[in-house]
């Protein structure tokens, strides 16, 4: 339509001129600058202070950890030629004598009590694992062989310097017969200390030397897939049948709100939830990763529907009219194209939220999962741990050697998250479609 | 007189004054978008092989008429359609009618290129394959290289089929929606403004293409520049605010219209 001349106010009002260049004007925009440095200034610091933290954190975790990644072991020489053994029954054989002496012959003639001293420095399992070995590879027992065995937690941090010599004895794990005869080892070269394998390759055991995370390693992993298997298609279905087809009313309204509040609830209220439910009515097995992967699968859940419904809208419509102007059907237009090109943001919406049900431990105290198993599960139905529960197990445990791994287990947890965000992050950046 | 002869003597005259005959038919049609209304009672006639362009200033409702006619307003949830639309004598929006039918004979191509961003190749394809029009691979690929020769695409990508969609430039993912809506073997295409996003000499390739089309199909365009509609169509209907002002041969549309609103609009007064 016509414009009228009267914007402005009345044309005949005479506007005195803007002086731009005015010392008034200057100071205005002076001051306008200041307000965008001082929003600036605001940012940083706030970006400061969380970097700061993180270091903080990350900082005092790899200095109480870093000790765990290694490991002292004593090298035994044992001459089995001279050990009376029956081939036939190797697992009953008697081992625990045939290490002790073996070691004995490293030191001088001890007393009764000093031979207790002594055998206590390595780890009570030693028997056991060359038993283990040879039993493993019998042609060992041909003439001579050496053996790696850890030795006890308190000899550990002896050897790691954490034990303060200087204190009377009755005070330290660690008496002075012990420390000589430590000393008389460590100068015979039989004290190394290798990278800790055993921290990745063993499952829990009550001796820290020997206490390791294979079985949460597995049990993290049988949980995140059956938390994948569970929530990535129910929740891909479910976004697509509210995007796409549910009925804009009252009732998927309500839904809606549901779900999204679903994604605030605590996750101690899902734990609750799976034993009152999964264990207690259909009786499936406690401290089962199944069992874990369906209460971390209703906590995924709303994560995956949220994100699967924003990336659905997020595909230009155009794409859709083309699909549907040409015959395709519905399910065909979003099969065959809505859903190919949203799947790179529901991929990464989906890493992000398994990311966030690995180091999920409320739920999983509930259901048992917090549980002292000593073998990693081999199946979903096998009791076992997870990452962040062994965490909550050894930060419990008294002995000294824990308080190092516990450390070295939150950095294997963060470990694993800062890969999977990763992994994440790469699938962004190498797929997403900018439209 | 029986309706049968008044019938047979209407078809009779048609044929004398060489009309082709009505292939979509929108009787009163009503469109609201929730509470407002788009469109007032529009009767309008597509007829068969017959560039058939609609015009009006921003907002009349000539759009969502087109978007009537292949039922692509079933997407908005809040379109509501009533009246009578016909292809070939039956109700478009008969609840018996199969839209996806329907949609493959009114294949329709949009305001904004937007080719799948797939191969060339498969967005051509797509159609006769959900379609199941052929039966093997060789079929397919004669079908594509037919409909991308009729899109009069065909010796600009018949080297790189492989290569994205979205590769290439404006004009050619329009010719390429349309090779796209070729390949489905509609009776009849619905062009929604397919020129609005392209440069003058785009538009004036995909304006021959139009011309080539009508030979074997039937074809509405929506559009906004009254020289594309006077050089394509054969016939001409103005809207203005949801009512369809006038609608006639086009060289009387443009040369004597008989309402004062289309001469206007033609002329450059309102719009």
């Amino acid at each position: 339509m016509a414009t009228t001349d009267t914007i402005g106010g009345s044309p005949t009002a005479a506007r005195p001129p803007v002086v731009w260049n005015s010392e008034e004007m200057a100071k205005r925009r002076k001051a306008r600058y200041g307000a965008d440095r001082r929003l600036q200034i605001y940012g940083m610091v706030a970006i400061a202070f969380a970097l700061g933290f993180l270091a903080v954190l990350i900082g005092t975790l790899t200095f109480t950890g870093y000790r765990a990644f290694t490991q002292s072991m004593v090298t035994i020489d044992i001459d089995f030629s001279a050990a009376e053994l029956n081939r036939d029954d190797l697992m009953d054989a008697n081992w625990r004598t045939i290490f002790r002496q073996a070691v004995l012959d490293d030191v001088g003639e001890l007393s009764r009590s000093e031979e207790r001293d002594y055998f206590s420095m390595f780890t009570s399992s030693a028997p056991f694992l060359i038993r283990d070995q040879i039993i493993a590879d019998p042609s060992i027992l041909d003439g001579r062989a050496t053996f790696m065995v850890p030795m006890s937690d308190p000899i550990d941090q002896l050897a790691k310097g954490l034990v303060n010599t200087d204190l009377p004895e009755n005070q330290r794990r660690v008496n002075d017969k012990q420390v000589e005869l430590f000393n008389q080892l460590k100068e015979k070269g039989a004290v190394t200390q290798p990278f800790n394998w055993a921290l990745f390759l063993n499952a829990d055991s009550r001796f820290p030397e020997l206490a390791g995370l294979s079985g949460a390693i597995s049990g993290s992993f049988w949980l995140l897939l059956v938390c994948f298997l569970i929530s990535f298609p129910v929740g891909i279905a479910a976004a697509i049948y509210l995007e796409e087809f549910a009925p804009k009313n009252r009732f998927t309204d309500l839904i809606e709100i549901n779900i999204n509040n679903l994604a605030a609830v605590p996750s101690v209220v899902f734990g609750l939830l799976g034993l009152a439910v999964f264990l207690g009515w259909f009786g499936l097995p406690r401290s089962a990763p199944l069992v874990g992967g369906m209460v971390l699968a209703l906590m995924t859940l709303p994560t995956i529907i949220i994100v699967t419904r924003a990336a659905l809208t997020s595909v230009p419509s155009s794409i859709r009219e083309a699909a549907l102007g040409i015959g395709a059907s519905k399910h065909e237009a979003i099969f065959h194209h809505i859903l190919p090109l949203s799947m790179p943001s529901i991929m990464t919406g989906t890493i992000i939220g398994l990311a966030q049900a690995l180091g999920e431990t409320a739920p999983l105290l509930l259901i048992g999962m917090n549980a002292f198993i000593t073998s990693p599960p081999a199946g979903v139905l096998e009791a076992s741990t997870a990452l962040p529960t062994q965490i909550y197990i050894w930060a419990d445990s008294p002995e000294r050697g824990f308080v190092a791994r516990t450390s070295a287990a939150i950095l294997v947890l963060l470990g694993f998250l800062v890969l999977m965000n990763g992994i994440a992050i790469f699938l962004r950046q190498r797929f997403e479609r900018r439209w | 007189m029986n309706i049968m002869t008044e019938a047979a003597v209407e078809q009779k005259v048609q044929a004398g004054l060489n009309e082709p005959a009505v292939k979509m038919k929108g009787e009163s049609v009503d469109v609201h978008y929730g509470e407002k209304q788009a469109l007032f009672g529009v009767n309008l006639d597509i007829r068969e092989n017959q560039v058939t362009a609609l015009i009006g200033p921003s907002g009349c409702g000539k759009s969502t008429f087109l978007r009537c006619l292949n039922r692509m307003n079933d997407t908005i949830d809040i379109a509501r359609v009533s009246g009578k639309i016909t292809l070939d004598g039956e109700d478009v929006y008969d609840p018996k009618i199969d839209v996806v039918e329907l949609r493959a004979r009114v294949g329709m191509v949009f305001q904004k290129p937007n080719p799948f961003p797939k191969s060339i190749y498969e967005n051509v394809a797509y159609g006769p394959r959900i379609h199941g029009l052929t039966k093997n691979r060789a079929e397919l690929d004669g079908i594509v290289e037919s409909s991308l020769k009729k899109a009069a695409l065909w010796n600009e990508v018949k080297d790189r089929l492989n290569e994205s969609g979205t590769g290439l430039s404006g004009g050619q993912q329009q010719r390429l929606c349309i090779a796209r809506a070729i390949a489905v073997s509609p009776e009849v295409i619905l062009m929604d403004e397919p020129c609005s996003a392209l440069d003058p000499i785009a538009t004036a390739k995909v304006e021959e293409l139009i011309d080539e089309l009508r030979e074997n199909y039937t074809i509405v365009i929506v559009t906004h520049s009254m020289q594309q509609a006077a050089r394509v169509s054969q016939r001409t209907a103005m809207f203005h605010i949801g009512y369809l002002v006038e609608e006639g041969a086009t060289e009387k549309m443009f040369t004597n219209p008989d309402d004062k609103r289309t001469q206007d609009y033609i002329t450059g007064r309102f719009g």
